[in-house]
């Protein structure tokens, strides 16, 4: 695997690789049919917070949880 | 009439209903949105969970059908073992959720009763109140740790009637007493209540609300349950405020007049 063009991300405890090594949090978002959509993320035990969504490029082996609410008592 | 309105208030704000529920275990989410409407809840808990990745993508959410702007979510940490795993899930929620700080703290302590660790919780509890959450906080019917949470800083207690999911009514009513009694801010039950008679009883006790979720879910008719609970709880409430009549074995006076009888 060439290192320089693509990397791997572990989402919500799945390794998924992207063919783009310089994409922000919201190409990730993007990608990933969730813009516009009611979500949180925490990357690498951190929050990112909406309006940081655009600043935050993302690094091969970034780990990255997404979640949302569901159903529940 | 002039009657001051009898208002459920947590954190500042005030509620006219006093029946919150989950939004879990319905068939799908038309059915979730119609017994919620039959409730009246106004405050209903959601959970936190991993969203799928690269699913369909117009995959409806329950978003859709209790909408966030209509109803007040209160973000629960439901599945949680630890003190750590609920902090870091209430974190996400209020992300989530636009900065929003009333949240449901549980920390479970055993998988197959789903009891609460009391000491987890209180751990929680301190952190997220520092954070400035309004924490909502789900724990055992003891009264000492009740008091515990209530002076950590926590703006609802809610001691369990009967373990979650068992429909086993209010077990302890001389605990929850105790707790009412001693509490300074709103106690509610949450978890245990199986039918309306269970949730009138909890409100007789003098419980500012109810929370629930698997009685009405788990009823064979929910929607007509969750109109049921509706009733429970006000008429529950009314009967708490208006002041029961002294139990005793046989009444000396009757009800009607003894004059006047025919002879």
């Amino acid at each position: 695997m060439n290192k320089a063009t693509s990397m791997n991300l572990k989402i919500n405890g799945n390794i998924k690789s992207f063919d783009d090594n310089s994409m922000t949090v919201e190409g990730l978002v993007t990608k990933l049919n969730l813009l516009g959509k009611r979500i949180a993320i925490e990357k690498n035990g951190m929050i990112i917070s909406k309006s940081e969504f655009q600043n935050i490029t993302l690094q091969d082996g970034d780990q990255l949880e997404i979640v949302g609410a569901v159903g529940g008592g | 009439m002039t009657q001051k309105k009898d208002q459920l208030v947590i954190a500042g704000k005030s509620y006219q209903s006093r029946l919150l529920v989950g939004t879990g275990k319905y068939k799908d989410f038309e059915q979730t949105r119609l017994a919620i409407d039959a409730s009246g809840a106004e405050i209903i808990t959601v959970a936190i969970r991993r969203t799928n990745i690269g699913q369909n993508e117009g995959e409806p959410s329950l978003l859709d059908f209790v909408p966030p702007n209509r109803f007040t979510y209160l973000p629960n940490t439901a599945g949680c073992y630890s003190a750590d795993d609920a902090v870091r899930t209430l974190r996400l929620a209020r992300e989530l959720l636009d900065g929003h700080n009333l949240v449901k703290l549980e920390v479970l302590g055993d998988p197959k009763t789903l009891y609460p660790n009391v000491i987890e919780t209180l751990k929680a509890a301190e952190v997220l109140i520092k954070e400035g959450f309004d924490v909502m906080v789900y724990t055992s019917d003891d009264p000492i740790v009740a008091k515990e949470l209530e002076n950590i800083g926590c703006c609802a207690i809610m001691p369990l009637a009967s373990l979650i999911g068992s429909g086993m009514g209010i077990l302890n009513p001389w605990n929850l007493q105790i707790i009412i009694e001693h509490a300074k801010v709103p106690v509610l039950v949450d978890a245990g209540v199986g039918t309306a008679s269970d949730a009138a009883i909890a409100m007789e006790l003098g419980c500012e609300g109810v929370l629930m979720n698997t009685a009405i879910a788990g009823a064979n008719d929910p929607i007509l349950m969750a109109s049921a609970m509706k009733k429970a709880i006000e008429a529950g409430r009314e009967a708490f405020l208006a002041g029961r009549m002294l139990k005793k074995l046989y009444s000396a006076s009757p009800s009607s007049p003894t004059q006047g009888m025919i002879s």
